[in-house]
């Protein structure tokens, strides 16, 4: 009866990493705020975030008792009203705070809203919902189409808005939720293919034999293949390295320059390289120990960037050292092994692609926005999941969270 | 599909685990190179980041006068800088900077054009802000998050003008001397010596700065003082004590005649150190002492009485009569005379050479005359008739042994050098014609190719004062004792030079009514051409002590187109000694000084009748 009354209970192993990374995210966004020269923005941060903390506690002990039907009920309708929102958001929306000059905002009096983090919950539910209901798992690519639609809509939008940071994340939905509908590797790696051929295309022996591979990959397996789907995958290859220097040209200055800095940080260390810079330099000079809480030089003297949002991760380094680091690494794995274990011992495949969608947005998160802090990857405007300060991206990932424990538990 | 398959379902898990395991220990293995392996690194970067080494001035030494006056001392002062940047924002920062603080426009160029320069170095935009423009910065600090504000210490000259040109002047570093080998390791904005004895001393006085560190955030601004690092204190320069006493400058100063330009020397008999060195007009060194308004500047530099000169070690002159009295000592010394002997001519009001007719400025004569008589009238032709004794070679050879041609060697880093024909060879390099002896007679008499600075003539009193030998006159009473050159004359012969400048101060004597009550002065008036349709140069060079004692000091006085010697100098020069000798024996010091000015006053001349034998 009380496991009735109390889901999350059932469930603390889950449950207890979450919150034990949203109090930690809190003190690091209160830690952030501490200034040599206090700054009205960043000083009463976490109180706020604490506030949100609160409320999503309260949205879990409700959600979490939800039972499962009724997310499958409701996962069309909900995708639908939040690609419309997405949609919206883009002729009506405003930049805010850091993500300034990005319309992923929607500001509705007294507070403000990022619509894609709503798409990104409802897009998980709709695919979880789209191949759940398939009679078997995928066999073709034309059986991924239809996710690949549904996930590359809302991601579409939020690439026109511009955010490649969450479009990164439907990306992850994606390839995660479609693992655990046992396709193939081989047809995730031809789904992958282009975006790879994307990446490789900056240097053309490197596309070139990329290519041979995929030719090698798709004579091999032309059994299971039909010859549109092969010519499909071969097409948007080609397609790929034709269009990356036009798309290169594209980009923002900004964006560029980002990924530039991100093979020479050195290239430009008081403009683009800055924040690479200033962050690696935060978390090295951490060392094992880091110089203590609220004591980073380099977080105090302002010279961190966004050091309560995207760069949260580098107070961490300067102030907690490698232990705090890794530790944080390590309850982030363990919240994930937990949630790959509900996936298994679940009945229900809707739960389980449930489960591993958000893992997929949570895992792509993580990988990049800590990743970045410490420049093994190139820096991506993409908050730490709990810990970097934002209500819209805290309240839906404990949203996520508590449909989690609801769909674990829900035993039917 | 809908099936539940838990063996498919574990494999997939296990899998998925292993990716989660490879992305995390991936990312922990980051860390672990950027914080455990490489660290030291990093830290470095954030010790440099955060951290910028302010230099710390040390305070220049202390100049001092022989009783402990300061000449020049520090006070206080407020160096604003803007800290190392990038180029365009510090010069928004300049251009803000104008609002709260004086910056001339040539003075704001100059500072723009070192922004540019200096590639993000600290500019040192002044070193004498005054307390309001600091304060009115100081509450706008945020709006100047690049400013530095530091009190750093700034000469101050407590005498002003007087000795103005004796101690000079300091002024900011430039670029030229930042590279020179000179000031190697010297920071941009270090305060130098440019002129007078603060160049001179510069080495000793400057000391060694110190060093201190900041911390600054991102934006540059300043943050705190660094702990961590112990700073290097500052180590002040070393202090210097003149031979020089102001009270006596000051008291020459007062006397000197208003409007005149010229300047008086006080010589230490035994030391050869400089006890007054005035030069007027003068100017006051304080308004060099911050960043020099260049409008100041132009107003002192062009200047038509030119008040930068240094007259007293930079003037050269006509020296006149009392030139006569080295063509005495030399006369003296090669024998060509001897005290008591009377030249074959006697003075005639004229004297005839060859077909040339060489007056003396006494038409109506002087008689035969011994060398006392000859120096009391100042009798030309007594001297022409020894110059040519002596012959012009030999006048020649033995005048640039005892440096009329030279520089006296005073520890001053600018100082005139005499002009005096080295060889006979000169006239024909400047006229293209032999040097006939004819030209003795002149140079005989302080005329010719002769030009002397005023401490030039000190020195050469120094050494009929002394025994014959005369050091170069110091400032520094720790300056090494130079090696001195001497006249190679006798004792007799030098008593006989100095009674005749006794009888100059006697009655008959040129420069009588400057006599003293209380001291005894020799000396030799002079009253030499200067610039046609000009007035006269005024000299006196002479010597004053107790009656019947050595003489204890040397003074010399020249006023630029004064007049005649002994109406104009000779007064200047006896008051001046009679300040200081009272000064040094305790007796009261009053206005009235010399024998006129009792008379004038109507004064007791009692001590005169009683000295005389009257």
């Amino acid at each position: 009866m009380k496991k009735l009354l109390f889901p999350w209970v059932g469930h603390l192993p889950f449950v207890a990493p979450v919150l034990l990374l949203s109090l930690f995210g809190v003190a690091m966004i209160y830690s952030a705020g501490v200034l040599n020269i206090p700054s009205p923005v960043t000083q009463g941060l976490w109180i706020r975030q604490g506030v949100v903390l609160g409320g999503s506690i309260g949205v879990l002990l409700v959600v979490s008792r939800i039972p499962m039907r009724w997310f499958d009920w409701t996962a069309m309708p909900v995708y639908i009203l939040s690609v419309g929102v997405l949609a919206a958001t883009l002729v009506v929306g405003t930049g805010a705070g850091t993500a300034e000059g990005v319309r992923s905002f929607l500001a509705i009096p007294g507070f403000r809203f990022q619509p894609a983090e709503a798409a990104k919950l409802a897009t998980v539910l709709v695919v979880a919902k789209l191949l759940a209901s398939r009679e078997s798992s995928p066999q073709y690519l034309r059986d991924l189409l239809l996710p690949g639609l549904a996930v590359g809509l809302p991601l579409g939008l939020v690439l026109l808005q511009p955010d490649i940071g969450t479009a990164m994340a439907f990306v992850g939905i994606f390839f995660a939720m479609i693992y655990w509908a046992r396709t193939p590797w081989p047809l995730i790696v031809f789904a992958a293919s282009p975006g790879l051929a994307l990446v490789l295309s900056f240097n053309t022996i490197a596309w070139s034999v990329g290519f041979i591979l995929l030719l090698v990959g798709l004579y091999l397996y032309r059994y299971r293949l039909y010859l549109v789907e092969s010519l499909s995958v071969v097409a948007a290859n080609l397609a790929a390295g034709a269009m990356a220097q036009p798309l290169w040209n594209s980009l923002a200055d900004y964006q560029r320059n980002r990924l530039l800095v991100f093979l020479n940080p050195e290239l430009d260390p008081r403009g683009a390289g800055w924040q690479l810079v200033q962050s690696k330099v935060a978390v090295g000079s951490g060392g094992i120990l880091g110089k203590g809480f609220t004591l980073g030089t380099q977080k105090r003297l302002n010279f961190l960037p966004e050091q309560h949002t995207d760069f949260v991760f580098s107070v961490v380094g300067e102030e907690l050292g490698f232990v705090g680091t890794s530790l944080t690494l390590l309850l982030f794995g363990y919240l994930f092994f937990k949630m790959i274990q509900i996936a298994e011992e679940s009945r229900s495949l809707f739960a389980g692609l449930f489960v591993f969608g958000i893992m997929g947005i949570w895992l792509t998160h993580v990988v990049v926005n800590i990743g970045m802090t410490v420049g093994v990857v190139p820096i991506t405007g993409i908050p730490l999941p709990f810990i970097s300060y934002g209500g819209s991206f805290l309240l839906m990932s404990w949203l996520a969270a508590a449909i989690v424990v609801a769909m674990a538990s829900d035993k039917s | 599909m809908k099936g539940y398959d838990p063996q498919r379902q574990k494999a997939l898990a296990t899998q998925a685990r292993v990716v989660v395991f490879v992305l995390v220990g991936l990312l922990v293995g980051a860390f672990f190179r950027a914080q455990v392996s490489r660290s030291s690194d990093w830290l470095l970067r954030s010790e440099s980041n955060r951290l910028r080494s302010l230099t710390l001035p040390a305070p220049r030494g202390i100049i001092r006068d022989r009783t402990g006056r300061p000449v020049a001392d520090n006070i206080p002062g407020y160096a604003v800088s803007i800290l190392r940047a990038q180029t365009d924002s510090m010069l928004t920062t300049l251009e803000r900077l104008r609002e709260y603080m004086e910056i001339g426009s040539e003075r704001f160029e100059d500072l723009q054009e070192q922004v540019r320069a200096g590639g993000g170095r600290s500019v040192l935009v002044s070193v004498d802000a005054s307390f309001d423009e600091v304060a009115a910065m100081e509450e706008r600090r945020s709006a100047f998050s690049r400013l530095l504000i530091e009190t750093r210490p700034k000469r101050r000259y407590p005498g002003g003008e007087i000795g103005a040109h004796v101690v000079g002047s300091v002024g900011e570093i430039n670029e030229a001397e930042l590279e020179s080998p000179e000031y190697e390791g010297v920071e941009p904005g270090r305060i130098v010596g440019r002129t007078g004895l603060e160049a001179q001393y510069d080495s000793l006085l400057q000391g060694q700065p110190g060093l201190r560190f900041v911390e600054v955030d991102a934006t540059g601004r300043i943050v705190g003082s660094f702990r961590g690092i112990r700073t290097l204190t500052e180590e002040p320069g070393s202090d210097i004590d003149l031979h020089v006493d102001l009270g006596l400058m000051e008291w020459i100063h007062h006397i000197f005649p208003e409007g005149k330009g010229g300047s008086v020397v006080v010589l230490d008999v035994e030391t050869g150190g400089v006890l007054a060195l005035y030069s007027a007009p003068a100017y006051d060194p304080n308004v060099f002492a911050g960043s020099v308004d260049p409008a100041e500047w132009n107003r002192l530099a062009r200047d038509p009485a030119t008040p930068l000169y240094h007259r007293a070690v930079m003037g050269t002159y006509p020296p006149g009569s009392p030139w006569k009295l080295a063509t005495a000592a030399i006369a003296l010394e090669t024998g060509a005379i001897t005290p008591t002997e009377r030249m074959p001519v006697p003075c005639t009001g004229s004297f005839r050479f060859g077909n040339r007719v060489a007056r003396c400025w006494d038409e109506e004569g002087h008689g035969s005359q011994d060398l006392a008589g000859a120096i009391q009238h100042s009798c030309n032709v007594y001297f022409y008739q020894a110059g040519l004794v002596v012959g012009l070679e030999q006048l020649l050879e033995r005048s640039n042994r005892m440096g009329f041609g030279d520089q006296c060697g005073i520890d001053l880093p600018n100082q005139a050098t005499g002009t005096f024909p080295a060889d006979v060879s000169f006239w024909e390099e400047r006229f293209g014609a032999r040097a006939t002896q004819g030209e003795v007679l002149n140079l005989a008499i302080g005329q010719g190719p002769n030009d002397q600075s005023p401490l030039k003539m000190a020195q050469f009193m120094l050494a009929l004062a002394r025994d014959g030998s005369a050091p170069p006159p110091t400032l520094n009473q720790s300056a090494p004792a130079e090696a001195a050159w001497r006249l190679e004359v006798s004792e007799e012969s030098l008593a006989a030079i100095r009674e005749g400048m006794r009888l100059v101060m006697g009655p008959g004597g040129t420069a009588y009514g400057s006599s003293l009550e209380h001291f005894e002065i020799l000396g030799k008036t002079g009253t030499a051409q200067s610039r046609p349709g000009e007035e006269t140069h005024s000299w006196f060079t002479g010597m004053a002590g107790r009656f019947g004692e050595p003489p204890e000091i040397v003074v010399v006085a020249l006023v630029e187109y004064g007049g005649s010697g002994s109406a104009v100098a000779a007064p200047l020069a006896a008051k001046t000694a009679d300040y200081f000798l009272r000064g040094e024996y305790g007796i009261p010091r009053d206005t009235i000084q010399t024998l006129l000015e009792y008379y004038g006053v109507g004064r007791s001349t009692q001590a005169w009748v009683v000295r005389e034998g009257r």
